[in-house]
């Protein structure tokens, strides 16, 4: 790949953040509500203190914010703060910093994205290439059918159908949290294994919900592979059925499968994220949960951007692996 | 060909061509993903239809019949935490679902549609500029930019419209795409240069020529974005950031799991939207999947 496409690509990534970071700080001026006003409301009525109290606070805490000051310099500095990745302080939790909150939750998150990802999209391209492959047995070919019947049902959906029947009807497998309310956090053996065992269902719903795509579209991908002259020639030489699948049939139909990984990782996160907090698990989407039920708009604002940002840099990422993987873009 | 030449002239002049409805049926009978998917849709309408027709709307909203009864012959679907009958809310919520779907996948698409074609019929700076924008939109996860903007709405102001209108804001990108792609290989197709070189207006190709030949990819887009809307609506809905008094379906889902239906039992609640939910997306995503094939013969399957 040659430098020119590099810095193409990168320029392109600058200006995804620049876009997505003007919009979630264009938006919330535009509905006119003023979360420090609303919060602070809150703590008042609950708390007790006098109106003027109540002005005075607000009033030192937008000049902390920088609130008070016009709206093209909030802009300059909150650019700034993005690149630093600053999303400035929780107003539920504060003086935790949106940063510090989405630190703390990212690597259950991620634990949970790439495993289920990865587990989706092998069993689900491995399923759809067989389903295309003309000279796999019947039955093989039929596997791939319930699956494809699956990318209806939304993983949170599947969620909550694996709650029902696993963990509430046959309780096989707790109904959420991270772990057993009232063991402590250890390194020992059965603390990891209590662990797992509450990662399975959300795993599960979301390997489930997520699979199908994969499998309808390798599927796609195989049919059109097929009359392609190289398996053609592969054939004529006489190679051996699992030698073509594997090397010349399946090799090929993966390669756009993974660009569709990158295109998937939005959505793929946003399910993520959304099943993390039907269950749950103290990741981000939880997280997410919790400041949209506690309108605490600068953790709402800060988790989605860093997602936006985490995504897009994800897809920058493939598109580089991609010509590593790919002779024919390698010598274009 | 042979078969024409040996039947008898007298029974040609019989052949009819069969009516497009008879058409479309037997194209269902080859294509059963879109012949499943059409029947659920069918089914879903005529129970929604039939229930706006028996039931009193009143009773799909809270403290109106007796709170956390399961489903019995009085309450099929059972009643909720807040004494709202789920039959009704079901009826109600499937069709604000469908207002909701068709609202934002009708304007989705037709904003496409004319984003497209403008984008491949003008070309030069105006494709550039519509290229661009889609190509930044995209890679940002849209239902993130949605609980954004419905994260900032006052939650009194949050209706079933509201909900339509957050969708569309940003679910145009992919038709436009679609449609931009179709029309870029139909310019260069012969009937075009043939209607231009004898005289056809501008408007007159688009409508007349490349149009009608659009239509397939047209209503795959329109179905696509019906699901996508009808997807997103329901996610923002189960994160609570719905209309949050409508029933929804899932709003339904997100009372339930904010009441912990499943560690007190009411499980009907959480399951019976549920249900519903797969239903439409399920008939939604067949559909889709069979006018794909419907538009591109290239997928089809090989018998």
């Amino acid at each position: 790949m040659n430098l020119k496409l590099v810095a193409k690509r990168l320029i392109f990534l600058v200006v995804v953040i620049w876009a997505a970071s003007t919009i979630v700080f264009f938006i919330p001026r535009l509905s006119g509500r003023n979360a420090l006003r609303e919060r602070f409301g809150e703590l008042a009525r609950t708390g007790g203190f006098s109106p003027a109290d109540l002005e005075k606070i607000i009033a030192s805490m937008q000049q902390q914010f920088g609130l008070d000051r016009p709206l093209y310099e909030q802009y300059w500095t909150y650019l700034g703060n993005i690149l630093r990745l600053d999303f400035g302080y929780s107003l539920y939790r504060y003086p935790t910093t949106v940063t510090e909150l989405i630190a703390q939750s990212l690597p259950w998150t991620i634990g949970l994205l790439l495993v289920t990802t990865i587990l989706a999209f092998v069993i689900g391209n491995l399923l759809g290439a067989v389903a295309a492959w003309p000279r796999a047995p019947g039955w093989m070919r039929g596997i791939a059918t319930p699956f494809i019947l699956l990318t209806g049902v939304p993983p949170v959906i599947m969620g909550i159908l694996l709650l029902f029947f696993v963990g509430f009807r046959w309780k096989l497998l707790p109904l959420g949290g991270a772990y057993s309310v009232g063991t402590v956090p250890t390194f020992s053996i059965g603390f990891i294994l209590d662990l797992l065992k509450h990662q399975i269902l959300p795993g599960l719903a979301l390997v489930l919900g997520s699979v199908g795509g994969w499998v309808l579209s390798m599927r796609g991908m195989g049919v059109t592979i097929q009359g392609e002259d190289y398996v053609n020639f592969a054939e004529h030489k006489g190679l051996t059925g699992g030698r073509i699948f594997r090397d010349y049939y399946l090799r090929n139909a993966m390669l756009p499968q993974i660009t569709g990984l990158a295109l998937a990782l939005g959505s793929v996160v946003t399910s993520a994220i959304i099943v993390e907090g039907l269950f749950g698990l103290p990741g981000i989407g939880t997280m997410l949960n919790l400041a949209i039920r506690s309108n605490d708009f600068p953790t709402i604002y800060g988790i989605v951007l860093f997602i936006t940002i985490a995504v897009a840099v994800l897809m920058t990422a493939v598109e580089f692996l991609y010509p590593l993987l790919d002779p024919r873009v390698r010598n274009s | 060909m042979s078969t024409v030449a040996l039947s008898p002239p007298a029974a040609e002049t019989k052949v009819e061509r069969p009516g497009k409805l008879v058409l479309f049926l037997r194209y269902l009978r080859r294509n059963k993903g879109l012949a499943i998917g059409v029947l659920i849709l069918l089914c879903l309408v005529a129970f929604t239809v039939i229930g706006l027709l028996t039931i009193n709307p009143k009773h799909a909203y809270p403290l109106s019949v007796a709170a956390k009864k399961p489903p019995s012959l009085k309450y099929p679907f059972g009643t909720d935490f807040f004494g709202r009958d789920l039959y009704a809310a079901m009826v109600v919520g499937m069709w604000q679902t469908a207002a909701i779907g068709l609202l934002a996948g009708g304007i989705g698409t037709l904003i496409g549609v004319v984003l497209g074609f403008m984008s491949a019929y003008f070309g030069s700076w105006t494709d550039a500029t519509i290229r661009t924008i889609c190509q930044v939109l995209t890679p940002i996860p849209v239902l993130l930019i949605q609980v954004v903007i419905a994260g900032s709405l006052d939650k009194r102001d949050v209706t079933i419209l509201t909900m339509a209108f957050i969708v569309v804001l940003l679910a145009w990108m992919g038709p436009t795409l679609v449609i931009r792609s179709q029309v870029l290989t139909m310019k260069e197709r012969q009937f075009v240069s043939v209607a231009k070189l004898s005289g056809v207006s501008d408007m007159g190709i688009i409508f007349k020529e490349i149009l009608p030949n659009l239509l397939p990819f047209i209503a795959a887009a329109f179905v696509a974005q019906v699901f996508a809307a009808v997807f997103a609506a329901f996610y923002l809905a189960v994160l609570g950031l719905g209309p949050l008094r409508e029933p929804l379906l899932g709003n339904i889902i997100w009372a339930a799991q904010s009441q912990g239906a499943f560690f007190n039992g009411w499980w009907w609640w959480p399951i019976i939207p549920s249900i519903a939910m797969i239903l439409i997306l399920g008939s939604l995503a067949l559909i889709n999947m069979g006018l794909d094939e419907l538009a591109n013969p290239r997928v089809r399957r090989t018998e």
